[in-house]
């Protein structure tokens, strides 16, 4: 991956404690795993800034490749990736997802 | 297109003595299910034991696989 691909990549899920990769936006998800979990973020009244894949496709392919993983969404907690929709539900009913969320 | 077979098959062959259900929930081919339950799951984190399961379908993704739910098991 060029360096100034993974310099936007990192440089925007670095830019808020909590950073979603979505298809579409908060307001207008595209898929249905995308609002899933845009929903369940604020059902928990988690705080998160998005990126829109459809708006960037290097952005798009550029992620799979950063994360070593193959399907949007993709949650960002501190820097750190968390995982997609599944992981993402699993992690509230264990209570885990929120405990991420405040450290 | 990947039948669900052919997807048990991948993940059963990548991780092997697990035991893989695909479902398709929504009948359509393309938004599919997988339950894996995997002796070598146990100790690794949830981003680990989803992570295997997506290595045995590394091409499948590449392919004609859109979406993978993902439940894992240990026993």
């Amino acid at each position: 991956m060029n360096e100034e691909l993974r310099q936007r990549i990192e440089s925007m899920m670095k830019s808020s404690k909590v950073f979603l990769f979505m298809k579409g936006t908060p307001n207008e998800p595209q898929c249905g795993f995308s609002k899933r979990t845009v929903d369940t973020l604020r059902e928990l009244k988690i705080k998160f800034d998005s990126f829109d894949v459809f708006s960037d496709e290097e952005i798009r392919q550029g992620i799979k490749e950063y994360a070593n993983w193959p399907t949007i969404p993709q949650l960002y907690i501190n820097g750190e990736f968390i995982g997609g929709c599944d992981i993402v539900e699993q992690l509230v009913r264990t209570g885990d997802l929120q405990r991420l969320a405040v450290q | 297109m990947l039948s669900l077979e052919d997807i048990k098959i991948k993940i059963e062959n990548g991780l092997p003595g697990a035991n893989a259900v695909i479902l398709d929930p929504r009948h359509d081919g393309k938004h599919l299910k997988a339950i894996v339950t995997y002796k070598g799951f146990q100790g690794k984190s949830l981003l680990e034991q989803h992570r295997m399961v997506n290595k045995t379908l590394e091409e499948a993704f590449k392919d004609s696989l859109h979406a993978l739910a993902i439940e894992t098991k240990v026993e």
